[in-house]
């Protein structure tokens, strides 16, 4: 076990490795270069002949990565131009990661929630009805564009029928913060009705950013317990006379969720890409909206702490799945 | 001392029998392959003659059907030209941003004043060359990648695959983001291969995957045993055998690019061109309006949701028929 | 191996039977395919005590019966006519609850592949203990102790440690000997084995049927034996009934068989098996064709394009199941007995 802890983590090196010089040539690239990405592209020809001698870019290429890395691990990326102009661009990560990470906490929830139930159910009928209803459900919710869908709940559950509030995190209630998750903090600090205001905003884009991922888990845990169903110790459980609660848990179930684990956890990483258009939509004050704002006003230095951080987390979430699922699966952990 | 029996039509019916047997009382019953099954049939014989009588497959064939006629018939059919500014004297950027329907244009024009119903057909066409362009070159880089370290292992196979597993970890979305933010002076062009770019590693992965299996099954053991050459070995046994993964998942990433290729114009990272209109970017486009003129953003996503849902109902019904797994 | 050197039970005829089945008769509907009888007529008798081997060649319905007993067939696609009376209580009519209180108490089976018949994911231990918690209804920390027993007693070594493992982390053979330890855990009084042996290795293959074979003679369990391996039968089974085509077309006392089979096809299949006590070099006869080739029981006998010795009735009338002296021949032109 802790082989595989030790050896997953050492790939974890690599591929992070790997990762920054993409990301190094990536800023390179950009039209203007490393020098427009961390000035903005208004800097005078003084400033940039500066920051170029400043920054070696006239030194040979394995410098600069060092130098890259370096400023990297000091987290200097540079000040944004354009999403909060003249903020530091790791700030503007930090402050706004919580919100990001209470969108997706939900959505996920709400995916899995969902989900896992409703494969379950879809596999035991296979072939019925409600099976049919719900693959082509599924199948329809990964065909429409996410940001759409956004809008459509937008306009219709909360522009047209004022049932949900139409963008932001929360009402304007004076609320204390302590760590910025707007529905933790209300019950942290007593202050209910500001949890119950934070979570009226999170109906909607959790919903809108819920359907991916519910088609994503829906399809594998279906898939998974149809398989898990053939199986012969499913089989031989029977044939011990077990009751059907038993057999369901300790049998079917608990050797079809394996796979869906792993999907939970890559569904996690993904749930960034959604949440750019997601947050955008209802003008959600994450990473989300923060990297469509850099993207559309191409501010790179916030773009390259954003897109550097996405990916380590996706990296991490990662690392944590497969050492979950060697927790959880025995054929792994006792190898 | 097993008895003397060749694999034979009945026995293997009786084992699918037992097989669907062992899901036990109030199991789900799994699909019986057809009978007029003879043994020795080839995987994709047999995945066509399910395939006739699958509705799902009908269903998504028939969508990518009309889609792809209408690509190709789209600007003898349109009534007026997608880019002509037609009824720009009708804008009134308070009053009346986007021109609702009257004679001769039924569905209104967009807000400056243009066709809505022929830059709609007309938009199948860049449409279907985004879904096209980036499968075929998301097929291509994959292809040549998963060739590389399916064939060779070893350091290649090593290098190249360490290289897929980071573009795999980034989320795809926001790879392709990422390569569109590349493009100095963004177009159609930059979209495909920002699309297409999230794909390689995909492909590579799945056929280095079916490859890697292959290398050391009985069949390509065989023919290096007889002394065939590596690049025949590769070519005429190992690739084809590795198609049909490769057949479904280009399907679903017809599919994947056209609903990417939206979101890029969402995001202002589109073609700006619009002239020649393709539905992802008249939806990204429409968010100015979506309040006032939802419909500017309604037709072409209930276009590229028809269209994606077909291209998903084809390569998931595929998926089905080619797998070995599910031939029960 | 000492167990050969006690005297063969044969069945007894004066005891009442403990499984009679009786017509047993499966039929597989499936949407837009033609019905698919997998048991066609089947009937056998198992007395306590007694070992009663289903012999025949995949698809011939051997495991589709074991199956339709045990109440394991699939809820739907399939229909199941006939009757299976166990100590009085026909199983095949049960409602599906009570016939779950049955299974792993009065009835219990052992499958083919030990590791796919084994849940991955969950200790030998508590694969032993579910059985004893349903049906005894003790707690997991008291059956413990007795699922302890249980290994020791099918001979896994260090029973106490193998409590804790996973299966994949057991052999082969022993992966069969804890799922013995499972159907044996409530001391079912039949026992049904559906080629327990045929996923091992050779000689892990003749410890198994050992310890079936000591089983059975200590605790007194009935067993049904299924295999398609005539080696097996003639080392462990009372009575042996020959299937093909879903019927049975020869029955009989094991010793009598294996001297003078009378059915063209049990003889082919004791010609096609290398015999120890054959002559040097003699050659193997395997029997030609495949079950591809049956013709339909309803108008002539299905094995007839296989045979060795067919006469013109065999392709035009239905050979009935003929019973006389303890044997039980369906055949219009039965090998002549050469003693």
């Amino acid at each position: 076990m802790a082989r595989f802890i030790i050896r997953r983590l050492l790939q974890m090196v690599v591929v992070v490795f790997v990762l920054s010089l993409m990301l190094f040539f990536w800023l390179r690239s950009l039209p203007g270069g490393t020098v427009s990405a961390i000035l903005g592209e208004r800097a005078t020809p003084q400033t940039r002949a500066a920051l170029t001698k400043a920054l070696g870019l006239d030194q040979p290429v394995w410098v600069q990565y060092w130098r890259f890395v370096e400023r990297a691990a000091h987290g200097e990326f540079g000040t944004s131009t354009r999403v909060l102009p003249g903020a530091d661009a790791l700030d503007i990560f930090l402050s706004r990661l919580p919100a990001t990470i209470e969108l997706s906490f939900f959505a996920l929830l709400l995916a899995v929630v969902l989900a896992i139930p409703l494969g379950y159910l879809s596999a035991r009928r296979a072939g019925s009805p409600l099976d049919s209803g719900l693959v082509v459900t599924s199948l329809v919710g990964v065909a429409v564009p996410v940001f759409f869908l956004a809008f459509l709940l937008k306009y219709q559950l909360a522009v047209e029928h004022h049932v949900f509030p139409v963008s932001g995190r929360q009402d304007n209630l004076s609320c204390t913060r302590v760590t910025n998750f707007f529905v933790l903090d209300g019950l942290l600090t007593r202050e209910y009705d500001c949890s119950v205001s934070a979570l009226k905003h999170l109906v909607l884009p959790s919903l809108a950013l819920a359907t991916i991922p519910f088609a994503v888990i829906y399809r594998i845990t279906r898939a998974s317990v149809l398989e898990v169903l053939g199986e012969d110790y499913v089989r031989t459980a029977e044939s011990k006379g077990l009751t059907a609660r038993v057999i369901r848990g300790r049998h079917v179930l608990r050797n079809a969720l394996l796979p869906v684990v792993t999907t939970i956890g890559l569904q996690t990483g993904g749930l960034l890409a959604g949440a750019v258009l997601t947050e955008k939509v209802f003008n959600w004050g994450g990473i989300g909206n923060a990297l469509a704002d850099a993207f559309e006003g191409r501010d790179y230095a916030v773009l390259q702490v954003l897109i550097l951080a996405a990916a380590m987390i996706y990296v991490v979430i990662n690392l944590l799945v497969d050492i979950s699922y060697a927790v959880i699966d025995p054929r792994v952990r006792t190898r | 001392m097993s008895l003397p029996t060749p694999a034979n039509r009945r026995k293997e019916r009786v084992d699918a029998l037992a097989a669907t047997a062992a899901t036990g009382p109030g199991g789900a019953l799994l699909e019986a392959g057809s009978v007029d099954e003879k043994p020795g049939v080839s995987l994709i014989a047999s995945a066509w003659r399910r395939l006739r009588r699958d509705p799902v497959f009908l269903l998504g064939a028939a969508i990518t059907l009309v889609f792809v006629v209408l690509a190709l018939v789209s600007p003898l059919i349109a009534p007026h030209d997608p880019g002509a500014n037609l009824l720009i004297d009708k804008v009134r950027p308070q009053t009346n941003p986007v021109p609702g329907p009257e004679p001769g244009f039924p569905l209104g024009a967009d807000d400056v004043g243009r066709d809505l119903l022929s830059r709609l057909l007309v938009g199948s066409q860049q449409t279907l060359v985004v879904g096209v362009f980036a499968t075929l070159f998301g097929l291509t880089g994959g292809l040549t990648l998963g060739i590389l370290a399916g064939a060779f292992g070893g350091w290649v196979d090593s290098l190249v695959m360490r290289v897929v597993d980071v573009l795999l970890s980034i989320p795809s979305l926001l790879l392709a983001f990422s390569i569109a933010a590349i493009a100095s002076r963004p177009s159609q062009l930059t979209v495909i291969i920002a699309v297409a770019a999230v794909q390689v590693p995909v492909f590579a992965r799945l056929l280095r995957g079916s490859m890697l299996a292959q290398r050391h099954s009985d069949h390509v053991l065989a023919a290096r045993a007889l002394g065939v050459t590596r690049r025949a070995v590769v070519f005429r046994h190992m690739v084809p055998n590795s198609l049909a993964p490769v057949i479904v998942q280009s399907t679903l990433v017809l599919a994947v690019s056209i609903i990417d290729a939206a979101a890029l114009s969402f995001l202002g990272l589109g073609n700006p061109n619009d002239r020649q209109p393709e539905w992802g970017q008249m939806l990204g486009r429409a968010q100015t309006y979506i309040y006032d003129s939802p419909h500017l953003a309604v037709y072409p996503a209930l276009c590229i949701i028809v269209v994606a849902l077909g291209f998903t109902l084809m390569g998931e019904s595929l998926r089905e028929a080619l797998d070995p797994k599910s031939r029960r | 191996m000492t167990a050969t050197a006690t005297t063969p039970r044969t069945g007894r005829p004066g005891q009442e039977p403990l499984l009679s089945v009786r017509d047993l008769r499966v039929t597989f509907r499936r949407q837009g395919e033609e019905p698919f009888t997998a048991v066609d007529g089947v009937s056998f008798d198992v007395r306590p005590g007694q070992t009663v081997g289903l012999v025949g060649e995949s698809g011939c319905g051997k495991s589709v019966t074991s199956l339709a007993i045990m109440g394991l067939l699939p809820a739907r696609g399939n229909t199941v006519e006939g009757t299976a009376t166990y100590d009085g209580t026909d199983l095949l009519g049960l409602p599906p609850d009570q016939m779950r209180d049955r299974r792993g108490r009065d009835i219990a089976m052992i499958f083919q592949d030990p590791l796919s018949s084994l849940n991955p994911v969950i200790p030998i231990g508590l694969q032993v203990t579910e059985v004893l918690e349903r049906h005894r209804g003790m707690r997991r920390r008291a059956a413990r102790p007795l699922a302890r027993d249980l290994l020791d007693r099918v001979g896994i070594p260090d029973p106490d440690r193998r409590l804790t493992d996973y299966p994949h982390q057991l052999s082969g053979g022993m992966r069969q000997r804890a799922l013995i330890a499972m159907a044996l855990a409530c001391e079912p009084r039949l026992l049904i084995a559906d080629e327990p042996t045929t996923a091992l290795d050779v000689t892990i293959q003749a410890q198994i049927l050992r310890l079936l074979k000591e089983l059975v003679e200590e605790t007194g369990t009935a067993l049904v034996m299924i295999t398609h391996d005539l080696g097996v039968v003639a080392g462990l089974c009372d009575e042996v009934n020959v299937l093909y085509g879903g019927r049975i077309v020869e029955r009989g006392e094991r010793h009598e068989l294996f001297a003078a089979p009378r059915h063209p096809y049990t003889s082919g299949l004791l010609a096609s098996i290398p015999r120890l006590d054959g002559a040097r070099g003699a050659p193997l006869t395997p029997i030609p064709g495949s079950v591809a080739d049956n013709l339909p029981w309803e108008s002539a006998c299905a094995f007839a394009p296989r045979c060795s010795q067919p006469v013109q009735r065999c392709t035009a009338e239905t050979p009935r199941l003929e019973e006389s002296a303890g044997r039980a021949l369906r055949c219009f032109n039965p090998v002549e007995v050469t003693r």
